[in-house]
């Protein structure tokens, strides 16, 4: 078990890293968003990049691609150190990145989208089209791709543009590749595909940094792993000498309870259930039932379908088949303001895209969706306005010099606050929190989960969709696990550990890691 | 008191300040271009493109742009000319509801192809521009409606004084009014700017993103149709290009006066001074005796000006969160 100390890990490799990151720092206004952090990546072996998001991963991969420079400490290539002040640099220095979502043009050919801005020139400087074409095609089957070169990629399968991502990546004679999350889109042959591909990178003595929620692909072609929690790293080492239960540990920590103001749920009678909720592409056969005064946690991977039920059960989106009962009546939302109407409400996720109209002042956001309420035949009444703000803002706490403020001026917790006291001010029945306490500050946390209490316990029921293990055991009554689109477990909060929330998330039992 | 007129409060007083100056510079050569009568006269003058840019700063609000509202008017002011002219018995008040309701109509097609058909608010109007247009020149197959076609009262009404102002200029104060009412204290006013502010958020309130930007571009529509009878009234002359171009003219309107092309951002107030601001240049240049090329040059370089203001408005707003998140953390 020593392996879990990050000091530890640096001497177990036989040879020197080919790139080190040592004490990176990096912080952005109201958060820390890595502290002291330190990464070794060796020639011919895989180091696996595990931890929750928002625990720093993508902030650690931009900077290493040169996309944000650290605030401070040292990224060392063959002991040497660098800097990478910009994208350009970081892939001179032979640092390549397969990301997730894969930006590449869909209007252009294969050859095109692999060479684009490092196209081969010929003498008088045009772009020399026959090597481009000889090269990425060599490139591809070098990766056992057969993919012609000529074909414009809107014409490929997602797994085939995937393909042409890894191409793109090789292209710059990499020494290093980062993948993020290469098989989050993938199928399971397409998956088969792509690790034998990391095993030819692996042959060629490349240094691959993989970021993966899925152990079991981990222990399948990683050597190495950085376990990362909340900015830092808290474990490093070699797989072999840890299992499965070690990193869940590392990654959720051990402070689970305490910091959250669960009270005592007077959990009355059910209000909203949902049956065999489901869409052709999307989701499949969901059903739950949600009480009165019932924190109900939906908890799985980025991905896994969460956000798209939300947005069924509030209008925005409209499921293939399935019902919806409120107070034992079938209710159909065939818009948002049906959903509010009928008492649902929903805070997405990012405020600021969703949420808050930044541009309005305080008093207006509040004021949006019970305009109704406030004016009276059809023209508004502003006293009301601001009687209905004042209200809420002095419920919620809100830090601000003046409710006539915009609310893109206040600070990101402020603003979480206002989105949530617009829609306490319709006074709903059921109300949705889509990642309410992602990218806030820890004080802004507690007062959001404070009120999410409190909320339960004036006898509304919440369903609570959060990717932080933490927050789900701590607030939840019940959590419903969501995996690739299907329920992968409903539990009861007695009893509950991290462990079995991961495993139904990822669909790992103990058995076949 | 509207909140959003609070935060645009230095933009507008910047652009009042701007118009005192030329007022000042003018009028320290020129005694009598600040008489009340000659004021008067330039807000007479710039009345029908107040009645446009409200239109059309309701469809900015929403992130749309309706570039047809000029080949609206022509449409329906030339509609209205003919019918004029074939039936001089019918009543004004029947025509203007008729331009009324025609320009309602065409706005409500634009309105439709946004919303239902989910269409760039540039290319549907772009496209509807030519078609409006068009459309004047196959009822008139290209003749002009004169002044001697058109009946007394048609021409009249709008010039009548009453209460000291011309009706054309009461009509403005009237939509000026109207206005004020719509965008600042009715549900649609408040989602017009909710819709172009952050249209996602403002799905997520409950409000029909789509339905908003069609209300919009029927005001627009409507506001056109009635500046169609008033234009060819003015005038006393209909025909196929009148007020070309015109619809260039009501949107520098409405981005001197603060909204922003961006959507969410804009005041009445400002509105009607961008007009004002145009007004006042159009009608001094040639008072101090600047050639017609150069003015077409002068207000280009306005319109320039007034927006690389709005910009840097809008950016010193940036820099304000940034402080107060640090004074709140």
């Amino acid at each position: 078990m020593n392996a879990m100390s990050p000091t530890q890990s640096v001497h177990t490799a036989e040879a020197q890293p080919l790139l080190e990151m040592v004490g990176i720092s990096k912080s952005f206004p109201g958060v820390k968003a890595l502290s002291d952090v330190a990464l070794s990546l060796r020639a011919g072996h895989v180091t696996a990049l595990i931890g929750e998001n928002g625990a720093g991963k993508s902030t650690l991969v931009k900077c290493l691609t040169g996309i944000y420079q650290p605030d401070s400490g040292e990224i060392r290539v063959d002991g040497k150190p660098v800097r990478f002040a910009t994208a350009d640099a970081a892939q001179a220095a032979g640092v390549t990145a397969i990301h997730q979502e894969t930006v590449l043009f869909d209007e252009l050919t294969v050859a095109e989208n692999i060479f684009l801005g490092h196209a081969p020139r010929t003498r008088l400087g045009f772009v020399d089209w026959a090597a481009m074409h000889a090269r990425a095609a060599a490139i591809l089957h070098g990766i056992d791709a057969p993919i012609s070169t000529r074909v414009r990629l809107k014409d490929l399968s997602i797994a085939q543009r995937h393909l042409v991502a890894i191409a793109r990546a090789l292209s710059v004679d990499a020494r290093i590749v980062i993948m993020d999350e290469p098989t989050a889109a993938l199928s399971y042959k397409e998956v088969e595909d792509l690790f034998r591909i990391v095993a030819r990178l692996k042959a060629a003595g490349k240094a691959i940094l993989f970021i993966s929620h899925k152990f079991e692909e981990v222990w399948r072609i990683a050597e190495y792993y950085a376990v990362f929690r909340d900015g830092r790293q808290v474990g490093a080492g070699l797989l072999a000498d840890v299992d499965q239960h070690d990193l869940v540990k590392m990654m959720v920590g051990r402070d689970v309870a305490h910091v959250f103001p669960k009270g005592e749920p007077k959990i009355g009678d059910t209000v909203f259930s949902v049956r065999k909720l489901s869409h052709p592409t999307e989701y499949d056969d969901i059903s739950f039932d949600l009480r009165r005064g019932e924190i109900l946690g939906l908890y799985g991977l980025v991905g896994a379908g969460r956000s798209e039920v939300c947005q069924a059960l509030f209008g925005v989106s409209r499921p293939g088949s399935g019902e919806v009962l409120l107070d034992g009546q079938p209710l159909v939302t065939r818009s948002p303001s049906d959903a509010i109407g009928a008492g649902i409400v929903y805070v997405p996720e990012e405020r600021g895209r969703h949420g808050a109209i930044t541009a309005m002042p305080i008093v207006s956001n509040m004021s949006l969706p019970s305009l109704r309420q406030t004016s009276r035949r059809n023209f508004l009444r502003m006293a009301e306005e601001f009687a209905l703000a004042r209200t809420y803002a002095e419920r919620l706490d809100l830090r601000a010099a003046s409710l006539s403020q915009p609310v893109g001026t206040l600070s990101g917790g402020n603003q979480q606050k206002v989105v949530i006291g617009k829609w306490l001010a319709t006074r709903p029945k059921v109300i949705i929190l889509d990642e309410p306490t992602k990218g806030i500050d820890i004080g802004s946390k507690a007062a959001v989960h404070a009120f999410m209490s409190e909320l339960a316990a004036e006898g509304l029921a919440v369903i609570m969709v959060s990717s932080e293990i933490p927050e789900v055991l701590g607030m939840s009554d019940r959590v419903l696990v969501m995996r690739e689109g299907r329920m992968a477990g409903l539990f009861d909060r007695q009893g509950l550990t991290p462990e079995i929330l991961v495993r139904a998330a990822t669909g790992n039992s103990e058995g076949r890691q | 008191m509207s909140l959003i007129r609070t935060l645009l409060a230095r933009r507008e007083t910047l652009l009042l300040c701007a118009m005192l100056a030329l007022l000042i510079g003018v009028t320290a050569r020129f005694p009598e271009f600040a008489t009340p009568a000659s004021l008067a006269n330039v807000f007479h003058d710039t009345s029908i493109l107040i009645i446009l840019a409200l239109g059309q700063m309701a469809v900015i609000l929403t992130k749309s742009i309706d570039l047809s509202v000029a080949a609206n008017l022509a449409f329906t002011g030339m509609t209205v000319a003919m019918l004029n002219h074939a039936f001089p018995d019918l009543s004004i008040l029947v025509l203007m509801g008729l331009a009324l309701t025609m320009g309602l109509a065409l706005g409500a097609i634009n309105g439709l192809m946004v919303w239902r058909l989910n269409m760039p608010p540039i290319v549907v109007t772009l496209g509807t521009l030519t078609i409006y247009r068009g459309l004047a020149f196959v009822e008139s197959g290209g003749a002009w409606v004169n002044a001697h076609e058109m009946s007394p009262a048609f021409l009249e009404l709008p010039r009548a004084v009453v209460a000291g102002l011309p009706v054309l200029s009461w009509l403005a104060i009237l939509a000026i009014g109207l206005s004020v009412l719509l965008f600042d204290r009715t549900p649609i006013g408040r989602a017009f700017f909710a819709t172009g502010g952050n249209a996602v958020a403002a799905v997520y309130t409950g409000i029909d993103v789509g339905r908003t930007r069609f209300y919009a571009f029927c005001l627009s529509g409507m506001l056109a149709g009635l500046s169609g009878y008033l234009w060819v009234s003015r005038y006393a002359v209909a025909y196929v290009d009148v007020a070309g171009g015109f619809e260039l003219n009501v949107i520098a309107a409405c981005v001197i006066g603060g909204v922003s092309i961006a959507g969410g951002i804009g005041s009445v107030a400002g509105t009607v001074l961008g007009a004002l601001f145009l007004g006042l240049i159009m009608n001094a240049l040639p008072v101090i005796g600047v050639s017609p090329f150069w003015q077409m040059a002068i207000s280009g370089a306005v319109i320039i000006a007034a927006v690389t203001i709005n910009a840097r408005a809008e950016r010193s707003v940036g820099r304000n969160i940034l402080r107060r998140k640090e004074i709140v953390l």
